[in-house]
């Protein structure tokens, strides 16, 4: 498992590395839509909770054009199947994309929240707000990487692969939305950063747990014919 | 006695209402070769992807290499070598990254790919992305992951498509007869592809119009199939 997981992990970044294909169109469409929020919103700066919507919701856009991305280059020229006539866990897909998905997304944080944090969060966020933002958002791409793999997935097999993947995904990231939008709120707030909310950060890590358990069983399942 | 590789009975495989694979039934020892012919559509690319553990079957029994497939899917995965109409190749990847990509997934070394892509002719591009290479190029890069891990059975789709004669040559000794695997090959050529089989097999519409020795098998009754 191990060996395979490491191959196709090294597979994926390499590609990326190659084609530039995923990251830089979620760091493009993430700040793109930060300059949307600030003219439609009509606000210099936002805090609390609509400060955590706004920077939820543009990450979870953003994903999705991951999301979307993620198979494609197997379901060209038949990789899938190069890699069906391995002797591996299947499973070991599901691990592999999950874990550069997260790894996408968490360059994405890297671009999207500074910018995030420039364009419209007042107050600025200090080093503790720092690593509350952090913990929040590890656990909500922990949850976007698994249910997002488990679609993309899916929705590769399909011809409306644009259109599943958000019509089908984005229902199932709810939970992640409201969760890291709840734990972001009092992150964000006006008067500075309290404490972070463990009832929804605990919420956030079973959604994890729950899909990961749950993708692990199915995942086989769904590469077969 | 050889043990069987192959033996189908009564397979039939549908897509949708469409019967691809019907009644298909033939048995194949190891190390032989069986050539399958058949107009475009006929189920040839069907019957491998079958064979291949890519396609379920829906009715009939199917053992490959002494396994039943699907249930036992599992244990001969690996000892198949594919090389379809697709590559099976990223394209964005270099010949030398893909074939290490499928040698880790097989548990094979690094030193067997440097072996084929020297054996292929292909040393000098091995460090450019796929997509720049001619069709003959990814045809041999394709035929260098189908054999990387040493398989006990090839299916072969046209292994010899888009490839000059001096290609043809190099990759002959790796997926050709004097391979000593069992083979299934598709073709076209009623002559070329009847050099080196032991059965032949004509598909259509899904049909098997005709099986019998490829030595007692005239050009007319594989023209008939094209007809």
């Amino acid at each position: 498992m191990t060996r395979a997981v490491g191959a196709l992990l090294r597979k994926e970044l390499a590609l990326e590395r190659r084609t530039f294909q995923v990251v830089p169109a979620m760091a493009l469409f993430s700040l793109t839509t930060l300059i949307v929020f600030h003219f439609a919103l009509q606000q210099d700066d936002v805090e609390g909770r609509l400060a955590a919507g706004v920077l939820t919701v543009t990450l979870l856009f953003s994903a999705i054009l991951g999301i979307n991305r993620l198979f494609v280059a197997d379901h060209e020229e038949g990789g899938f199947d190069g890699f069906l006539l391995a002797p591996v866990d299947r499973t070991a897909m599901l691990v592999a994309k999950a874990l550069a998905l997260a790894g996408y997304l968490l360059v994405l944080e890297v671009v999207a929240v500074p910018a995030f944090g420039l364009m419209l969060l007042e107050p600025a966020l200090t080093g503790g707000a720092v690593l509350k933002t952090v913990v929040v958002l590890g656990l909500a791409d922990a949850g976007i990487a698994i249910v997002g793999t488990l679609v993309g997935a899916i929705a590769i097999q399909t011809r409306a692969l644009d259109l599943i993947v958000p019509l089908v995904g984005l229902p199932l990231l709810l939970p992640v939305v409201i969760g890291t939008a709840k734990a972001l709120a009092p992150v964000f707030a006006a008067s500075g950063a309290e404490a972070l909310p463990a009832k929804w950060l605990v919420i956030l890590g079973l959604y994890d747990l729950v899909f990961g358990l749950l993708s692990y069983a199915v995942f086989d399942y769904l590469l077969e014919d | 006695m050889a043990a069987r590789a192959i033996e189908l009975q009564g397979l039939t495989r549908r897509f949708g209402d469409r019967e691809a694979l019907s009644e298909v039934s033939l048995a194949l020892d190891e190390g032989q070769t069986l050539v399958v012919f058949g107009p475009n559509g006929a189920g040839k690319t069907t019957l491998l992807r079958v064979l291949a553990t890519l396609l379920r079957p829906h009715r009939g029994r199917v053992r490959v290499l002494g396994r039943e497939l699907p249930r036992e899917g599992w244990a001969v995965r690996g000892r198949i070598g594919l090389l379809g109409h697709a590559s099976l190749l990223y394209r964005d990847l270099t010949a030398r990254e893909n074939l290490r990509f499928h040698a880790r997934l097989h548990g094979v070394g690094d030193d067997r790919v440097d072996e084929l892509l020297g054996v292929l002719g292909l040393g000098g591009r091995a460090d450019d992305p796929v997509h720049t290479y001619s069709r003959g190029m990814v045809q041999r890069t394709a035929v260098a992951r189908a054999v990387l891990h040493d398989p006990p059975l090839l299916l072969l789709d046209e292994p010899t498509a888009n490839l000059d004669p001096q290609a043809t040559e190099l990759v002959e000794h790796l997926v050709g007869p004097s391979s000593g695997r069992t083979r299934v090959v598709t073709s076209h050529d009623p002559v070329g592809g009847l050099r080196g089989a032991d059965l032949a097999l004509g598909l259509r519409a899904g049909r098997a119009e005709l099986l019998a020795p490829a030595a007692e098998i005239g050009r007319e009754a594989i023209g008939a199939l094209y007809a």
